[in-house]
């Protein structure tokens, strides 16, 4: 018996060498140099055999591992402690969470660059957290998220360069914008379900990108909107010198100029916003609508027979997230200072839903553990260039294969009755 | 009290009801026999607004439905347990109690309702918190009639409560049906493949075939009728 399992898996590990052979033998293994004139093919077998081999190996031992569940046991069983802990002292967990974020600007080790990504991870789950209001409540699942978030950050860059309004003014704007569009883009969706909808969503998200690309005239095209102004610290600049008669960030305070402190400042408006989509989710999960999503989500038919109105709910979803998507996108509009069509392209969709996916549907820390695993391991192998998507493609595999319905996929009730705890 | 005229619906083409007249009387148990594929589904979900009649009309209370949204007919005090159970399997007993009291106007009263369901049902009571996909078939069913109490319906729709359940608690559920009727004055629509429970649970009886309603009469009346008792009641039960 096991000895036929151990057969049994070594055929199948040698079938996934064959497949990893014929994917890695061309991309890996022919590598064209340019010498002089034309371009030459050299041969790489001994990297192609090497992984070839990974795959061989690590295809054997999770086979085994399906067919025993010992050899892995170290791993599931730290996995779920782990989700107890998260479960049990979720509380815990977050307090500390938040605190860790809100002194990390000022820990010994933090530089420039760690406060770039840490940025860059914050926005993400936002994003993240705005998408899992459709996808993980509502289980619409939702393909051209970036959309949103272009209109948010086209709606802030052309409002603010046109009309000079200030940042404060331009985000809640820019949030109406997102959701009025997430409502054109609800309106025709309303009769489709999974694949159906997952593809015209995605339609959604390339339509949106090609008009920033051909309406020329309002979008400036591929060019992309320079000159977007920065936020200020309620109407404080961070400018190193400041217009006369005008106070900026650094001579009000009576600090040292720094370019640091726009970085910070920005830095705890993404954490703010970021915690505000999070605590809006999680009251509006116990308020009725946010009920009705989750119902949505689990059975459409059974809401129509008890009076659940699936228009205005799938609506409500498709706004209230976009119009999160829409603030994020004002955000990342004031922090680049330049935007164009090519920072919303399909890829960023698909992270974002990976990162919901890969959180565990609904589940709001999922979302920050699958935020910083995936864009902190691209962010790691940053070094390996066009590589480190291989890096982020392992990660995604990785968790599939251990945690196969999200890093946390347990749903919180709502609603706990006292002295129900245990 | 529920007035169906003629209703014919179709799917797409194919017509599943082909002019059904039937009368639900305020306080009445009222139950619908007929086999796979008669219509009985289709029947409850063109009431409830899901399915759209092409021609005839349902009156409730002498105000027409048949063009009404669900959710609409819902509010006006008819709900229905849909087949299968249909809970939200991810979310608790408590939670999809709630979702049965949807609206504001029907939540005020929420703290009340829900000890109402309890009572009824105290298995749902000891459950509340667990999600509703880990109870079983007869607990299902009874948390997709509490569920739908929750809504205070003036007239339940309930199809096929009997379907995959052990014949213990089907006893168990036909009796708190006739409760709910009894004790709460709600008047019951009742869609059953179980033929002899359903008749001897009805005042009055009816039978679709094809679409169409072949005979009426009181629950009694149907038990006793030779040709329900050849085609639905394997030709009379011994007890």
């Amino acid at each position: 018996m096991e000895k036929q399992d151990i057969i049994k898996s070594f055929k199948d590990s040698l079938f996934t060498g064959l497949i990893a052979l014929a994917l890695f033998g061309p991309i890996v293994g022919l590598r064209t140099v340019s010498k002089g004139e034309g371009l030459f093919i050299t041969p790489q077998w001994g990297i192609v055999f090497l992984l070839v081999g990974l795959c061989i190996l690590g295809r054997f031992l999770i086979n085994i591992n399906s067919a025993k569940k010992t050899e892995f046991k170290f791993l599931s069983s730290f996995s779920s402690k782990f989700a107890h802990i998260t479960e049990d002292k979720a509380k815990h967990f977050a307090i500390t969470g938040i605190l860790f974020a809100v002194v990390f600007p000022f820990l010994p080790f933090t530089d420039r660059y760690f406060m770039d990504v840490a940025i860059m991870i914050l926005t993400y789950i936002m994003l993240g957290w705005g998408l899992n209001i459709v996808v993980g409540l509502a289980g619409l699942l939702d393909l051209g998220y970036v959309a949103f978030y272009a209109v948010g950050a086209y709606s802030y860059a052309l409002i603010a360069t046109t009309f000079g309004w200030s940042f404060w003014i331009c985000l809640p704007l820019a949030g109406v914008f997102a959701a009025f569009f997430g409502i054109l883009l609800g309106f025709p969706v309303l009769r489709l379900r999974g694949d159906y909808l997952a593809i015209v969503t995605l339609g959604f998200g390339e339509i949106i990108r090609i008009i920033l690309i051909n309406w020329y005239e309002v979008t400036n095209g591929p060019d992309g909107i320079t000159g977007i102004p920065r936020p200020s610290f309620f109407g404080l600049p961070f400018k190193r010198s400041p217009d006369e008669g005008e106070a900026s960030f650094h001579t009000f305070f009576g600090l040292e100029y720094s370019t640091m402190h726009r970085i910070i400042f920005l830095y705890y408006l993404i954490l703010v916003l970021a915690l505000i989509t999070n605590y809006f989710t999680l009251k509006i999960r116990k308020l009725p609508v946010g009920r009705a999503w989750e119902a949505l989500r689990e059975d459409e038919i059974a809401c129509k027979s008890l009076g659940v109105n699936p228009t205005n709910t799938k609506l409500t979803a498709f706004a209230i997230g976009a119009m999160f998507g829409g603030f994020a996108g004002s955000f990342f509009a004031t922090r680049q200072a330049f935007i164009s069509p090519e920072s919303f392209t399909f890829i960023e969709s698909a992270i974002i839903v990976a990162i919901v996916v890969l959180g565990g549907m609904g589940s709001q820390t999922g979302v920050v553990l699958a935020s910083i695993f995936l864009i902190g391991i691209t962010e790691i192998f940053r070094d390996l260039e066009q590589f480190r998507m291989i890096a982020f493609g392992g990660a995604m595999v990785l968790i599939m294969v251990f945690k196969p319905k999200g890093i946390l996929a347990n749903r919180k009730p709502t609603i706990l009755m006292h002295g129900d705890k245990k | 009290m529920l007035k169906i005229t003629n209703v014919e619906t179709f799917y797409g083409k194919i017509q599943a009801l082909r002019g059904v007249d039937i009368d639900v009387n305020d306080g009445e148990i009222v139950s619908l026999i007929g086999s796979n594929g008669a219509g009985k589904s289709t029947l409850l979900m063109t009431i409830s607004g899901v399915n759209k009649a092409r021609n005839g009309n349902i009156t409730f209370n002498g105000e027409r439905i048949e063009n009404r949204e669900p959710h609409k007919i819902v509010d006006l005090g008819i709900c229905q347990v849909p087949e299968g159970r249909r809970i939200f399997s991810r979310l608790t007993v408590e939670e999809n109690l709630r979702l049965g009291a949807f609206t504001n106007e029907k939540g005020k009263h929420f703290e009340t309702d829900i000890k109402d369901v309890y009572d009824l049902f105290p298995v749902l009571s000891d459950r509340k918190t667990q999600r509703g996909g880990t109870l079983s078939g007869g607990e299902q069913q009874m948390l997709a009639i509490g569920r739908a109490l929750m809504s205070k319906p003036k007239v339940l729709l309930l199809d096929e409560p009997s379907l995959g359940i052990a014949p213990k608690l089907v006893n168990q559920i036909f009796a708190s049906i006739k409760n709910i009727n009894k004790e709460k004055n709600v008047t019951i629509f009742l869609v059953e493949q179980n033929a002899k429970k359903a008749l001897e649970l009805a005042d009055r009886a009816y039978v679709l075939v094809n679409g169409k309603v072949t005979i009426m009469g009181s629950g009694q009346e149907l038990l006793k009728n030779k040709d329900i008792q050849a085609a639905y009641l394997e030709g009379g039960t011994k007890n």
